[in-house]
């Protein structure tokens, strides 16, 4: 199309066009955008990190070496290290239902996944407090047969596996439908096993959607606060993950307590972001690729 | 397309163990939620939802995320037609930072933004001798759920400007439009359905924050509390009946927005065909 528009006008690229605009206006709307941008991300995150550090870089080690932040970035490593694997495998095993099958009731099915995005994480949690509480059916049983779920690392896990429970069977679902079923089809003639299959043939080709959905899934879960200070109790040292740690370092005015959890929170966002736009980024480069060996 | 029995394995296993672990983990949970208020009697279901803190609470979470997403809408617009028609030095490094709200914990979001909005803030610091106070008061609330839902308008709008047919605006400009009038007369009716979109997600998103506003609003009774903030009072309070009935008004909220979100999504795709 491009190529077209050149040679109607009959001029080189570089000049300028009818639909180029006025420089001026260009540089002011590139300047207030700039400027709401750095009140409202850059300055956030800069304010972070000079926060963290604004009482010596002793202090903030010390800080981080407390036993209730010690004990609370545990919790969080623990909670996502369970939540997480629990929604790959569901993720997967949905991507799989949905993308290589033909069933009635997928739409339905697809709605109910994307649900929990829609859902106040405070009213998640309080779902939780109401399933598994003290005051309810279910919760008077397992409290006769000494298993607490609220109030405990349990009912911690399972809220952050619903809030953050679509992340990786959203991402699957579009790449696996995209792939087809040739691959597979063509594995199985030849004589593999269905597993043999799913680990040498489908899993490859979506690996990086996985790794995508995967890097989100953990941002999330590691962040997660409203639910899980909902089940959580509050109890330090036991169940405060890093975000209850932080609000609770706030409330003591403890500023560089605060800020230093929140600057390792504030990292694993960046390390997220990176590894995000490098996945966007690697499969940009694939698609321009691809469309390179079209048009020759 | 004749049919044919699919070879490939594993159908029962992953589409039984997608439903056991949906119900158990999202269907059950939500039941139960729908079930307590049904064992609830009108009279009491209204004495939890309808009282001015609850009302003082609904009008502040449905309006500062008004406002939220109609600040996102505009300064979405802008920020996606930069990004996707200018080319300048570190745009590539803006883009990447565009979804930094979504990496972010809440938590983080909500601690530092009402310190950089306090009185000895970097911001706060000039907002002050203005008489503005940007901390414990509503305004706090409306930026932590601008900040929050910054990226949906800019993420919803960027694809659709970048395939926008120039020729439409070469047409409008040899017809002797000016730029501004272009824009306004052109471009942004076409861009509607995707701003409408984009502004009931960020809306959509607002209504269930919980993190970032409690560092942010001081969870003042009457004036800076938000309906998820009442919720976890009402539970501390061991009220759980009182606690469900605001849940279940915020939950047919956001499931009336979801439907109306996917309704928005298939018109825009439409609209622009």
């Amino acid at each position: 199309m491009d190529e077209t528009i050149k040679t109607y006008k009959g001029k080189p690229a570089g000049q300028r066009r009818l639909t180029d605009g006025s420089p001026v206006v260009k540089w002011i709307l590139i300047v207030i955008c700039l400027i709401f941008l750095s009140t409202f991300l850059l300055l956030p995150l800069i304010n972070v990190f000079a926060q963290a550090f604004s009482k010596g870089i002793g202090l903030y080690f010390k800080s981080l070496a407390l036993p209730e932040s010690i004990s609370a970035i545990k919790m969080t490593l623990i909670v996502a290290a369970i939540a997480v694997p629990l929604n790959v495998l569901f993720g997967i095993a949905a991507a799989w239902a949905i993308a290589k099958f033909r069933f009635p009731g997928k739409a339905i099915l697809l709605t109910f996944i994307d649900l929990p995005f829609s859902i106040s994480p405070v009213v998640a949690g309080l779902m939780y407090v109401l399933l598994y509480g003290l005051q309810g059916d279910l919760g008077q049983w397992l409290d006769e047969h000494d298993i607490q779920i609220i109030f405990n690392l349990p009912g911690m896990v399972l809220v952050t596996i619903f809030v953050t429970f679509p992340f990786v069977a959203r991402e699957l679902i579009p790449i696996m439908q995209s792939v087809g079923v040739e691959q597979e089809h063509a594995s199985l003639t030849l004589g593999a096993s269905g597993w043999q299959t799913f680990w040498y043939v489908t899993l490859p080709s979506v690996k990086w959607g996985l790794l995508y959905g995967i890097i989100l899934c953990n941002a999330r879960a590691m962040g997660e606060f409203g639910a899980v200070s909902v089940v959580s109790g509050h109890i330090t040292g036991r169940t405060d993950t890093m975000p209850l740690m932080v609000e609770k370092y706030y409330n003591d005015f403890n500023t560089v307590g605060a800020f230093s959890l929140s600057s390792l929170l504030a990292l694993l966002a960046l390390i997220t972001l990176f590894i995000k736009t490098w996945l966007e980024w690697r499969q940009y480069r694939i698609e321009k690729k691809a469309q390179k060996v079209i048009m020759q | 397309m004749f049919k044919r029995k699919n070879p490939l394995p594993g159908f029962g296993l992953s589409l039984g163990f997608t439903m056991m672990y949906l119900t158990v983990i999202v269907l059950l949970p939500l039941c139960v939620l729908v079930f307590k208020t049904f064992e609830m009697s009108w009279e009491e279901f209204w004495r939890w939802t309808i009282n001015e803190r609850a009302i003082a609470a609904y009008k502040l979470t449905f309006g500062a995320s008004f406002c939220a997403a109609l600040l996102n809408s505009v300064f979405g617009i802008l920020t996606a037609w930069v990004l996707v028609r200018y080319d300048f030095p570190g745009k590539r490094l803006i883009d990447a930072l565009v979804d930094f709200p979504f990496a972010l914990p809440t938590a983080v979001a909500g601690l530092t933004l009402a310190e950089l909005f306090s009185a000895n803030g970097w911001i706060g610091r000039m907002l002050e001798p203005m008489g503005i106070q940007a901390v414990y008061s509503q305004l706090g609330v409306i930026i932590a759920l601008t900040f929050v839902g910054m990226p949906f308008v800019i993420r919803t709008l960027q694809p659709v400007i970048g395939s926008l047919d120039l020729e439409i605006e070469e047409a409008a400009a040899i017809l002797g439009a000016s730029r501004t009038r272009t824009f306004f007369s052109v471009i942004l009716p076409m861009l509607l359905p995707t701003i409408i979109t984009g502004f009931a997600l960020a809306f959509a998103r607002a209504i269930g924050e919980y993190g970032s506003i409690v560092f942010i609003s001081g969870n003042i009774p009457y004036k800076t509390e938000i309906a998820p903030v009442l919720i976890v009072m009402r539970l501390e309070e061991y009220n759980y009946v009182g606690a469900t009935a605001i849940a279940l008004v915020l939950l047919v909220v956001s499931f009336s927005l979801l439907a109306l979100i996917n309704w928005l999504q298939s018109w825009s795709e439409r609209f622009l065909e």
